[in-house]
């Protein structure tokens, strides 16, 4: 005969008792096990939605942001560097500078860690007198794009103009009936047209582009350039201006800068701040989820304890019950010898055996119940499943720890001189 | 030689103090069995289970062949119990889950705490013995609800004989049953005392049983008369 032997022919005998100690048991362990399962679920779905949204807005912005880029290309360069001291009415009056500075202040820009900007264009641009066809055109001197020597090379927005070739706006060709290939003397010096322009209804259809040195050269100018044109990036900055310009003023102090094509410039602000609004959406919806699981964390703050303890109470209630109804036993096991130990044992065992039933009864509930609702698995890890299994018999023994205690206790004398 | 000296047990109730035993001084030979006789509420259930070693007396001293069973701790006087004293009760006070071998050896509950091992093997040997001469070999498998009050009463006697207890008590041991039956229950009563060098010691109300005791002591008013 053994203590096992004794609980587990007790436990046939009263199986109701033992099955609602077992139920006890059960709904704390399943509640405990699906609020944990379901406050992570909510975690999960929190992290797919911002996820998702991330992903939705961040090709949102990609797209946008070619769009401008391609937008910025086709109206071309918008930024505009000048030597320091230049009057700009006269460069919004005249449409370029007439003070020069070093062409080195190019290499210098392009050999930088400059983020701001794009695309540079040095340029010498010089209003003058066509004297063999007696006209004023509009020379510009350019020698092409000069690569940033810290980033992957781009396609450029400009070709260069090759020595010995001229460019031609549309006025000009049209006017003089000139076409590609044609031989033409510009100051004294033979060229070949290279290109002609199309009509574009500014001072470019007076234009006539050349090649940077050969200007230098004609104009006497050289190593010097009146310009450097630029594409700026589209740089996810309120003051974007003011940006290049402090990063500009970093490399080259003595030069001043414009801003122009406000059209791309105005998509670049709806870019950014439609970047702002989607930010904004995204910490606006985690807030609101961080709320919403805040107030679930809450409400499972009480709901836990609550059902815990309503467990331990209906688990102590039945041990007590399950002890009135046995005072004849404990009397006559006393009697014979029997410890308060070992009594106090089998009850404790009973206990421990209906929270280990319940925790896996528990367990059942709430993997059905995380399949069926959160149509999910791993939510909960196996730590928390052995942590259920351990406890819950453990909870159960405190439970019934003092109705046992008392059972252990009892003075076999009082419950047989009654009887 | 069991020896009970001047024993006083007083109990207090509502309507004041009871003296259940009022200077008790008594001697059980080795194989004697006596029976304990007299009105209700006089103290023989007091004495019996004073005897037993679970009421202490407020005075006077309990002897068990020199031991005092009171001047032990609870745990050795628990062994003590399982050991040197068998317990007969008018209401059987059987296990109603367990079937009869079990209930036979459930003494060994405390062999096993007190040892760290089960049930020997001599003892579950000794309990089918014990089942067989009190004819109920063919019933060890039946839980007590399916025997009658007489085999009730068997499996009762020989669980208090499993340990050859050095005493039993047993009180109106054949209060619920027929004539029948309580001379089986009387007739090993007595062949225990004879043959086991055990002491009985049996209240009862029957004159059968006190016919059957080989000494007979009546109690009144907490005083053996």
């Amino acid at each position: 005969m053994t203590v096992s032997r004794l609980i587990f022919r007790e436990i046939g005998h009263r199986k109701v008792n033992f099955l609602l100690s077992i139920l006890g048991a059960a709904v704390a362990v399943g509640v405990v096990l699906v609020v944990i399962a379901t406050l992570r679920s909510y975690d999960r779905q929190t992290e797919a939605l911002i996820t998702e949204m991330e992903a939705k807005t961040e090709a949102e912005m990609n797209q946008l942001e070619d769009e401008i880029r391609k937008s910025m290309k086709g109206l071309g360069f918008n930024i505009f560097i000048f030597p320091e001291g230049q009057e700009l009415s006269e460069v919004y009056a005249e449409g370029f500078a007439s003070r020069t500075m070093p062409e080195e202040y190019v290499t210098r820009l392009a050999e930088s860690p400059i983020v701001t900007i794009n695309h540079l264009l040095p340029s010498l641009t010089k209003k003058l007198e066509w004297p063999e066809q007696k006209r004023t055109v509009v020379l510009i001197g350019v020698r092409g794009e000069v690569p940033f020597s810290h980033r992957d090379p781009k396609k450029p927005l400009i070709d260069p103009v090759e020595r010995g070739t001229l460019v031609f706006g549309y006025e000009l060709h049209r006017s003089l009936g000139l076409e590609k290939g044609d031989a033409v003397t510009f100051l004294g010096k033979d060229f070949t047209v290279s290109d002609t322009y199309p009509a574009r209804g500014s001072k470019d259809d007076i234009t006539i582009w050349m090649n940077l040195g050969e200007c230098q050269d004609l104009l006497d100018l050289q190593g010097q350039i009146n310009a450097i044109q630029a594409l700026e990036c589209n740089c996810a900055t309120v003051d974007r201006i003011g940006e290049i310009r402090a990063e500009l003023g970093e490399i080259l102090p003595d030069t001043q800068i414009i801003e122009t094509q406000s059209t791309a410039l105005a998509r670049a602000e709806a870019r950014n701040q439609a970047a702002a609004t989607a930010k904004a959406q995204i910490e606006q919806q985690r807030a609101e989820r961080a709320r919403m699981r805040t107030e679930r964390q809450k409400l499972a703050g009480w709901l836990l304890p609550v059902v815990g303890i309503a467990s331990m109470a209906w688990i102590g209630l039945l041990a007590f019950l399950n002890v009135r109804e046995r005072l004849p036993e404990i009397g006559i096991l006393r009697a014979i010898g029997v410890k308060g130990g070992t009594i106090l044992g089998a009850f404790l065992g009973r206990a421990a055996l209906a929270g280990f039933a319940g925790g896996l009864v528990g367990m059942l509930i709430a993997m059905v119940l995380q399949g069926f609702l959160q149509s999910e698995s791993g939510l909960l890890h196996s730590g928390e499943w052995l942590v259920a299994v351990i406890a819950a018999p453990v909870l159960a023994c405190l439970a019934a720890w003092l109705p046992s205690l008392a059972a252990s206790q009892r003075d076999p004398a009082e419950v047989l001189r009654h009887d | 030689m069991i020896e009970l000296q001047s024993i006083h047990k007083r109990y207090r109730s509502g309507e004041g103090e009871v003296r259940a035993l009022d200077g008790v001084s008594l001697s059980l030979e080795k194989g004697e069995f006596v029976a304990l006789h007299g009105p209700s509420g006089c103290g023989k259930s007091t004495l019996l289970l004073l005897l037993g070693g679970l009421l202490s007396p407020d005075e006077g001293s309990v002897s068990f062949d020199g031991e005092d069973p009171y001047s032990l701790k609870p745990d050795a006087r628990a062994r003590f119990r399982a050991e040197r004293i068998g317990f007969v009760f008018q209401q059987f006070h059987l296990i109603p889950y367990l079937d009869v071998l079990d209930n036979v050896l459930v003494g060994e509950l405390a062999a096993t705490d007190s040892n760290g091992n089960g049930t020997p093997d001599g003892h579950r040997d000794r309990a089918k013995e014990l089942l067989d001469a009190f004819q109920l070999g063919h019933r060890l498998h039946h839980v007590p609800s399916k025997l009658s009050i007489g085999e009730q009463q068997r499996v009762a006697l020989a669980r208090a004989f499993l340990r050859s207890p050095q005493l039993i008590l047993a009180d109106e041991p054949t209060g619920n049953l027929d004539s029948e039956n309580a001379a089986i229950i009387l007739e090993h009563l007595g062949n225990f005392a004879a043959g086991e060098d055990g002491s009985v010691l049996m209240v009862t109300h029957d004159d059968r049983a006190r016919a059957a005791a080989r000494r007979s002591v009546e109690m009144r008013n907490g005083k053996l008369v």
